[in-house]
């Protein structure tokens, strides 16, 4: 089967800040894949670009073999670093909104998600703490089955039990011709769950590996070898 | 509750390691039928390709066995599952006296250490 998403050449300059340097990137199917990378290292402007969201200066990304356009944000879950939801919205209405969008959105999986994590539908998003909002964009973002999830820090403002609950229901989602990608400084939270790692420095990729060679190789978790890969 | 890994050993290799145990130790016994790769995964809080590999492996070694209709089974050879017992006891062991080697004890230290420690959890238990 063809690879989910490939990105060649890709180069974003802000500028006189070269942000993304000539990238060369395949995402396969079927993986869950952490996008690990030092602050300003890129990941946010590769992952916009992915989305269709900020136009690449020069190079290309083919996902599903198309350019990003309606026909790709049709088959990506995207969960930004930041809300873009109404705040006076009740939460069963963005509910409805996510339906109305997307035609891949499950409704029923949306409103169990939120049964399980304990968050009344018909509350008013403004009401709702920092944490339990990046619970309920979450969920928004996981009951749609698309081809690739990218998630941009989901689990840095929520309690470690949520946590837990997020990283299962990623584990138990998760489906074979689908890919997960991850960004989070969290790593050794989720490491146990990804099959794959991507450093990423100055806009490149330094690394791209299965977790366990990583273990394999270099005797140690991925958290460690981050550390000392980027080590200051 | 999430399977105990530690941090600088492969994942697939740990739970290898882990579902051996739980069949020798009886959680599963022999002809059991194992929850699927999912429910596994999901318990242990791994990845579910990772898993996968893991009772790939096990396969390879005989320990359990595809079934076409009814999932993965525990290897009815209760030969077999007392040879893996046997082997990670052995593996152990060596792990054990290594570690008391490097804490500067002598072969017949141990050994009186390990006699002092067996009454000692006898006088306990009895």
């Amino acid at each position: 089967m063809e690879a989910l998403a490939v990105m060649q050449g890709l180069t974003k300059v802000y500028g006189n800040t070269l942000a993304v340097n000539n990238l060369n990137l395949t995402i396969p199917r079927g993986k869950i894949i952490g996008l690990l990378g030092p602050n300003g290292s890129g990941k946010t402007t590769l992952i916009k670009m992915i989305n269709g969201l900020l136009t690449p200066t020069a190079g290309s990304i083919l996902i599903n073999g198309m350019a990003p356009g309606p026909e790709t944000k049709a088959r990506i879950a995207y969960l930004p670093e930041r809300t873009y939801l109404q705040s006076g919205m009740k939460v069963c209405d963005l509910v409805d909104f996510f339906e109305d969008f997307y035609a891949d959105f499950d409704k029923n999986r949306a409103f169990s998600m939120l049964g399980s994590l304990n968050i009344p539908p018909t509350a008013p998003l403004k009401t709702l703490s920092k944490g339990t909002k990046e619970k309920v964009q979450l969920i928004l973002v996981m009951s749609r089955h698309a081809d690739l999830f990218i998630l941009d820090e989901p689990i840095a403002g929520v309690d470690p039990a949520a946590r837990d609950y997020i990283l299962n229901t990623i584990i138990t989602n998760y489906n074979e011709n689908a890919s997960i990608l991850l960004s989070t400084h969290l790593i050794s939270d989720i490491e146990n769950i990804l099959d794959e790692v991507i450093f990423i420095r100055s806009g490149q990729v330094i690394t791209h590996m299965p977790v366990d060679q990583i273990r394999e190789e270099y005797g140690q978790s991925v958290d460690a070898y981050f550390r000392r890969v980027f080590a200051c | 509750m999430a399977w105990n890994l530690s941090a600088d050993k492969p994942i697939y290799s740990q739970l290898v390691e882990i579902i051996q145990i739980q069949i020798t130790s009886g959680k599963y016994k022999a002809g059991d039928r194992l929850p699927s790769v999912r429910e596994l995964a999901a318990e242990a809080s791994v990845n579910p390709n990772t898993m996968q590999k893991a009772l790939a492996e096990l396969e390879r070694n005989s320990l359990i066995i595809t079934q076409r209709t009814s999932g993965r089974i525990v290897t009815e050879d209760t030969e077999l599952i007392q040879k893996t017992q046997a082997n990670l006891a052995d593996e152990y062991m060596k792990n054990f006296f290594r570690a008391m080697k490097e804490l500067g004890y002598s072969m017949e230290d141990i050994l009186s250490l390990v006699q002092k420690a067996v009454r000692e959890t006898c006088a306990i238990s009895s």
